[in-house]
């Protein structure tokens, strides 16, 4: 059941394969609905995200991007999130800096037993990013609007 | 500098046992100084320190590990060089620290938008108040308050943190935090789109000559940067205004925690793209939520290298 039916936007998710990917992958044994805009890239821990790689999918032209790893103290390898925690609060405080709107990227934890949590959370994240519609696209630069800037500037 | 000659004889009295001394001398014109590296005692005659004098030296010290190095430093530089050894890439019983307390230096940027062709310079004077140039056969009289970095005019350590050698008195200062962060402010209070629509017209004019990165003392990388790295391959080498962006914000990120606000990377940058700002909203995170700064005491760890199980400022999203 897509949110916005023929209206799918480009969410990438990245889930540890340990919490975040089972409990996707209970959601779908439960026979969950959810919306189906988000497609998954399961990595072996939440510490094993580089926070450039979401720097990279949204300029890329994803329209949100969905970290979710294993609840605190609940790390397959003990401390990957807590690590993934520091460096994924920095990288969505630095978000709007770049004239991105910070709400298409969200971080959370949800774990394998958690079905009906990793729907809600879906199902809440893709209603975000369609409020927000699609994110502006880095075509290339506008000629005009460059050159403006830089006789602003001199 | 007016104690520069103690200066000199600190550094005539350590050069015998190390290899080699950092610090700045003449360059190709009056109206610039250059790094000067000391081997031999009649280097130290060249020795100049003033307003000029802008390069963080710091940049080249894990370039020469291994190797008995002192370097001078101003109070910028010297939280560099504790980074660096926060960071290990720098062993303390290697290097000798000549800091001094520094009254700021010229932006090259500011006196080129005031006097023009910087083609033919002269002659240069530099006082407390005024630096004096004379550039194809016209004298130009600036007000330092009006040519000093933006960094200096903030300042709140004009005084090398860590030293093995202090030359002259400390300068006193009263900038706090905040001050240092009010263009990061202004820029914030933009709309989204304005924001994004500034940094498509900035990011398009890089050149893609990494000299931000080359000028930094805390991009270690070298060989290894991810901007020509093709395994993994982060950026293409198209001149895309989309690589030339990322570049930027690995730069930027890759520095969270770590930057000291040199100023260096924005300073090296030949179209003068103003990358700072992307490092100081970093900083002004690390300290709102961390209470951390950079470079100030070379036992700590910089946070995005550790964790607390309970983060106190850290509000998770509760679905
Ligand atoms: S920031 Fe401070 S220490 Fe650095 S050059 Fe300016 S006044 Fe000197
Ligand atoms: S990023 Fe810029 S300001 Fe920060 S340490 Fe590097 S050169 Fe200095
Ligand atoms: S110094 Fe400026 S032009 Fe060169 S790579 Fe850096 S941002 Fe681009």
């Amino acid at each position: 059941m897509p949110v916005l039916e023929g209206k799918e936007l480009r969410i990438v998710g990245f889930l540890c394969n340990w919490c975040s990917y089972g409990g996707a992958d209970t959601a779908g044994v439960g026979r969950f609905d959810q919306p189906t805009d988000l497609r998954i890239i399961k990595v072996p821990c939440s510490g094993r995200i580089d926070p450039l790689f979401i720097v990279k999918t949204l300029m890329s032209g994803a329209d949100g991007v969905l970290v979710s790893g294993c609840h605190p103290n609940d790390c397959h390898y003990a401390e990957g999130n807590f690590y993934a925690r520091r460096r994924l609060e920095m990288l969505k405080r630095f978000i709007p800096m770049l004239g991105i709107d910070p709400n298409r990227f969200d971080y959370t934890w949800v774990s394998a037993s958690e079905g009906q949590r990793w729907q809600e959370v879906v199902t809440k994240f893709t209603e975000q990013i369609h409020k927000l519609g699609p994110a502006q696209k880095i075509e290339g630069a506008d000629a005009e609007e460059t050159l403006k800037l830089m006789e602003a500037s001199l | 500098m007016k104690n520069l000659e103690d200066l000199k004889e600190q550094i005539r009295k350590a050069l015998p046992e190390l290899d080699v001394v950092i610090g700045w001398t003449d360059s190709f014109d009056p109206l610039h100084a250059t790094p000067h590296f000391m081997r031999k005692e009649e280097d130290i005659d060249k020795l100049k320190v003033d307003a000029l004098c802008v390069h963080n030296l710091a940049t080249y010290l894990p370039g020469l590990k291994g190797k008995k190095v002192g370097i001078v430093v101003k109070g910028c530089d010297s939280r560099s060089v504790v980074e660096l050894l926060q960071e290990n890439l720098i062993k303390r019983e290697d290097v000798t620290i000549f800091g001094f307390g520094c009254n700021g230096v010229v932006d090259q940027t500011k006196i080129r938008s005031i006097i023009g062709d910087v083609g033919n310079i002269e002659a240069c004077e530099l006082t407390d108040k005024e630096v004096t140039v004379t550039a194809s056969g016209e004298v130009h009289k600036l007000a330092l308050d009006e040519v000093l970095s933006d960094k200096c005019k903030t300042c709140r350590y004009p005084n090398a943190v860590l030293s093995d050698h202090f030359t002259g008195e400390e300068v006193a200062t009263t900038a706090t935090f905040e001050d240092g962060y009010k263009d990061l402010e202004e820029f914030e209070a933009k709309s989204t789109e304005e924001k994004f629509a500034y940094w498509l017209g900035e990011m398009d004019r890089c050149i893609r000559c990494y000299a931000c990165r080359n000028a930094c003392p805390m991009c270690v990388c070298r060989d290894h940067c991810v901007a020509q790295s093709r395994d993994p391959h982060w950026l293409s080498q198209e001149a895309h205004v989309r690589d030339k962006w990322m570049f930027q914000v690995i730069h930027a990120y890759h520095l969270t925690g770590r930057c000291t606000e040199c100023g260096e990377c924005q300073r090296a940058c030949p179209v003068d793209i103003p990358i700072l700002l992307f490092k100081k909203k970093f900083n002004k995170e690390i300290k709102e939520v961390f209470n951390y700064e950079a470079g100030l005491d070379p036992e700590a760890t910089p946070p995005l290298l550790t964790f607390k199980n309970e983060e106190a400022k850290i509000k998770e999203r509760d679905w």
